[in-house]
């Protein structure tokens, strides 16, 4: 099993005896690092219901990322009766806490949420960085929570954040040979589920835009398969191409000026380039062959793509312009498909086929050091968290009743969890950190 | 000629049940109407000639067999110019969906080029992919993909007039 050390990141507090302390995964198990999250202060009666509900994603949060092990409330030795009382750091360390939140919730007259948090070094007895504010309608008191999760995570393990985010997916209901799809968008959790179509028509593959605003994907609701982009909050859709063919396959380049996606007449499938403003067209593959699944490097200059030009289902890179394109899987048998390309730059995430299984893998940028992370039935379509630290994706069972899920995993493979969902899901695409 | 109108209407039946196929026309089911030993009949298309080729494991080439049905569909077609057909391509589940959905395009066009080659215009066969959204068989097995690795023929319009 491939071996990860995640530096826990404090050089701006040099806290010497904390830093010796390294998260370690080795030979399969992670070691996470012990958290107290003591009840959230609520200061007023109206956030009395609030403050648990607060407390409780924050730490469904760190658990679920799978670095971090909250230690039970019932064992607690100290309680934290105000956020400006000293910590009793003897009492957090006889439970074997490495880190301590406290955090206070109140909610003004005007129905604005007030979340104030602390994080504490136990071993050191001292406060890691500044208490933050966040002061925001009550209405997105989920997204508060995700944001006070994000930056304990960020401060503990020193990745960026990711659960302050939203994913776009296909929602699938009745049998697998009359199965209904509709678009749908929730929080990455599963909370807050919105469904952006109907269910009269297949929906295919959404994306966001870079701004998270917009989703583009693939329906058939004018008798083919053709791309269309939405707005979320408004609900407006339009065509973003007269290509004359049938089209697929859509995803935004970084700066959310053009998209990239597949046109296919039958005998050909290639990519072609949209400039938004202008609707301007380029072709970017021209060989006779299969090429879609395109994802942009994080830069935008590159694109990574799947083309079975040499005889099989495998990746390449190319320039976004168009040009020649670089393979990059040559895994001795087996098929790979839907490469993605890590928010970080660094991987690039895929799905590969061998002998009737599918896995979801990573690879580096020039096809090296593949690891597989998960493998069924059929496991397809990786997206990335913003961070780049977790992938999510969808996982089919076999057989008349087999139906597609949601799954997020590690990078190190580890950490395999079932995102709940409302029905059956599918295609999910994750956005950035919400702005 | 007594028969010949109500075969007539027994087609016309046949072509408005098909408008309200779940899904759409996706899967090209027998429907069930007409007389499948009578010529002028869409059961004799669908059933005797048979309305579907099947294709190898990622392949969109057509094999001896399915070159012979598509004979029949042709000739079916050429005395029958009124009507036009949709061609359906459709893959099985054991494959990545969007790349499906250039497989399904590939057979469609596989099927569309054949007929075309048996001397119909261009204009009387479109065709659509599916990819991997519309199985007709629903188990985990080469005998339901085998089934599932499809083009359908589905006739369009103006038959029967």
């Amino acid at each position: 099993m491939t071996r990860l050390i995640l530096a826990l990141c404090f050089s701006i507090l040099a806290l010497p005896t904390f830093a010796q302390t390294r998260l370690t995964v080795t030979e399969g198990t992670i070691e996470p690092i012990p958290i107290a999250i003591p009840t959230f202060i609520a200061e007023n009666v109206a956030a009395q219901g609030l403050a648990d509900e607060i407390r409780a994603v924050v730490a469904a949060d760190l658990s679920g990322s799978g670095l971090f092990r909250e230690i039970p409330r019932e064992s607690h030795i100290s309680q934290v009766t105000g956020f400006e009382a000293p910590v009793q750091f003897q009492d957090w360390k006889i439970v074997n806490a490495t880190a301590l939140v406290t955090a206070t919730v109140s909610l003004s007259e005007g129905g604005n949420l007030v979340v104030k948090f602390r994080l504490f070094d136990i071993a050191a007895q001292q406060a890691m960085g500044n208490g933050l504010q966040f002061v925001a309608p009550q209405g997105t008191w989920r997204r508060v929570a995700h944001k006070v999760a994000d930056s304990i995570y960020s401060r503990l393990t020193g990745e960026g954040p990711y659960f302050d985010s939203r994913v776009v997916f296909i929602s699938e209901e009745g049998p697998k040979d009359a199965r209904r799809k509709r678009l749908a968008v929730m929080d990455y959790d599963g909370a807050n589920v919105r469904y952006l179509t109907g269910a009269d028509d297949i929906v295919l593959a959404p994306r966001f835009s870079p701004n998270a605003k917009e989703v583009i994907y693939t329906s058939y609701e004018t008798g083919q398969p053709r791309v269309f982009v939405m707005n979320i909050d408004s609900g407006q859709k339009r065509e973003v191409t007269e290509l004359p063919n049938m089209t697929f396959a859509p995803r935004f380049a970084p700066d959310g000026r053009s998209i990239v996606l597949s046109q296919t007449n039958g005998v050909n499938t290639d990519l072609f380039r949209i400039d938004l403003a202008t609707t301007g067209v380029t072709q970017l593959t021209e060989s006779a062959a299969i090429e879609t699944a395109p994802s942009f490097s994080p830069d935008g200059s590159q694109i990574v793509f799947e083309s079975d030009r040499g005889g099989g289902q495998q990746l390449y890179v190319m320039p976004a312009t168009g040009g020649e394109a670089t393979r990059i899987s040559f895994g001795e048998q087996g098929r790979y498909g839907t490469p993605v390309w890590s928010p970080r730059g660094d991987k690039i995430a895929f799905t590969k086929i061998l002998n009737g299984e599918f896995y979801i893998g990573v690879m580096d940028i020039d096809g090296q050091n593949e690891r597989l992370l998960t493998r069924s039935f059929l496991d397809e379509g990786p997206t990335w968290s913003p961070n780049g630290r977790v992938i999510m994706f969808f996982r089919e069972t076999a057989g008349v009743n087999g139906a597609p899920n949601l799954y997020t995993v590690d990078l190190t493979g580890l950490n395999l969890r079932k995102v709940p969902t409302p029905f059956f899901a599918s295609d999910p695409a994750w956005s950035g950190v919400l702005e | 000629m007594k028969y010949k109108s109500i075969a007539a209407a027994l087609v016309a039946l046949a072509i408005a049940g098909c408008d309200t196929v779940p899904g759409g026309g996706a899967g090209g089911a027998p429907l069930g109407a007409g007389d499948a030993s009578n010529p002028d009949t869409l059961a004799y298309f669908q059933q005797t000639i048979g309305d579907r080729v099947l294709f190898p494991v990622d392949q969109s080439t057509l094999t001896p067999e399915a070159q012979a049905t598509l004979d029949l569909q042709a000739a079916w077609l050429l005395d029958r110019p009124s009507i036009n057909v949709l061609v359906e391509g459709h893959a099985d589940e054991q494959g990545t969906r969007e790349y499906n959905l250039a497989l399904g395009a590939r057979r469609a066009a596989s099927v569309q080029a054949y007929l075309v080659s048996k001397g119909l215009t261009d204009n009387r066969v479109r065709t659509i992919t599916y990819g991997k959204e519309r199985p007709l068989e629903v188990c985990s097995t080469e005998s339901c993909w085998a089934k599932n690795r499809r083009a359908v023929t589905v006739v369009e319009g103006g038959f029967g007039s």
